[in-house]
């Protein structure tokens, strides 16, 4: 017993070493999303593609889709963006757009010239529905359900890797469920 | 050289006043409310500074929404779940002590018990230790005569 308490400050800088070695790995700015298994928020907003029009909760309903929050003053929005018209036009995602806290000409300008993947544009011009959403800034993804429950959130510009890894599976799910 | 010296820092200021915001207060006790909400409330995106502290846009849209809650009537109960339902536990910087965050609030205790055993077990050993190394007037006698031996071994040679 004697000697076996020698190994009492090994065990601990074992297990302590344990927790940074894991800490190393985790990204503390990905925070888990307070939506998760809840529905969107409630919504009532101008239609970025029809002005004077306005769109609510309906609209997402009725099929998984994933709801994209972008902004023209966004970089990382400029370099997710091609990933964007890569998953509408070969994998055929429905993807909803949440403009938030933009200038909604520039935003159709924008749209114009890199190609539009979203079903339609949600306008958040004040950047409440971000605030209702949780948002931290833009880009930022949601994969919601068919009856508009959020099944995930990714933090930052989507990509290849976060879409086949994290996203694609749960959505492939979504979409056999759905049927 | 004094008039552009005044020059600059009437530039200094202009830059400096355009980042300050001013909201108006219906009383002094919602403005009071208001410094505590933005104090007690963590910034989402800069994760080590409260809502007071950052220049993040996300933080400027949580303040006027403080603004905003303390003005339409909502109680501190309801702003903090206003909160709480957007962004989680994590933006309270004294999370209710309920759940995961129950770890949090215990572990200081568990340790400050654990550290306090450690020091009380150390001590106690080292009053054991220090029994042992006492001797008794027999053995006080022996120790003296093989001391004493050994000096008149030194003193014959």
């Amino acid at each position: 017993m004697g000697r076996l308490k020698l190994f009492i400050p090994l065990l601990v800088f074992a297990v302590l070493a344990g927790f940074f070695i894991k800490g190393l790995g985790l990204d503390p700015r990905a925070l888990p999303s307070a939506l998760l298994e809840k529905p969107l928020p409630v919504f009532e907003l101008p239609n970025l593609d029809a002005p004077g029009e306005t769109l609510d909760n309906a609209a997402v309903l009725g099929t998984p889709a994933l709801v994209n929050v972008w902004a023209t003053w966004c970089p990382s929005c400029a370099v997710e963006h091609s990933f964007l018209n890569y998953l509408r036009e070969r994998e055929g995602v429905r993807i909803i757009g949440v403009n938030y806290k933009d200038d909604s000409t520039k935003a159709r300008v924008w749209l114009n010239e890199k190609g539009n993947p979203y079903r339609f544009n949600i306008v958040d011009a004040d950047g409440r529905f971000g605030i209702d959403l949780g948002i931290t800034g833009a880009p930022e993804t949601y994969l919601i359900d068919a009856q508009g429950i959020v099944q995930m959130r990714y933090q930052g510009p989507l990509d290849r890797n976060v879409w086949e890894q994290t996203f694609k599976p749960r959505y492939l799910e979504l979409l056999m469920g759905g049927q | 050289m004094g008039r552009l010296v005044a020059a600059l820092l009437l530039l200094w200021s202009l830059a400096a006043q355009a980042v300050i915001e001013t909201y108006q207060f219906d009383s002094p006790e919602l403005r009071d409310r208001y410094h505590v909400f933005v104090k007690e409330l963590r910034c989402p995106k800069c994760q080590n500074q409260n809502l007071e502290d950052s220049n993040a846009g996300v933080a400027a849209d949580l303040r006027r929404e403080v603004h905003r809650l303390l003005h339409e009537g909502y109680s501190d109960e309801q702003i903090y779940d206003f909160m709480v339902a957007r962004y989680g536990e994590f933006v309270l910087y004294r999370p209710k002590a309920s759940g995961i965050t129950l770890y949090l609030w215990l572990a200081p205790v568990v340790l400050l018990i654990l550290a306090i055993a450690v020091v009380v077990l150390v001590v106690k050993r080292s009053r054991q230790q220090r029994d042992v190394m006492s001797y008794n007037d027999e053995q006080r006698e022996q120790l003296q005569r093989v001391l004493d031996s050994v000096d008149q071994d030194k003193g014959d040679a």
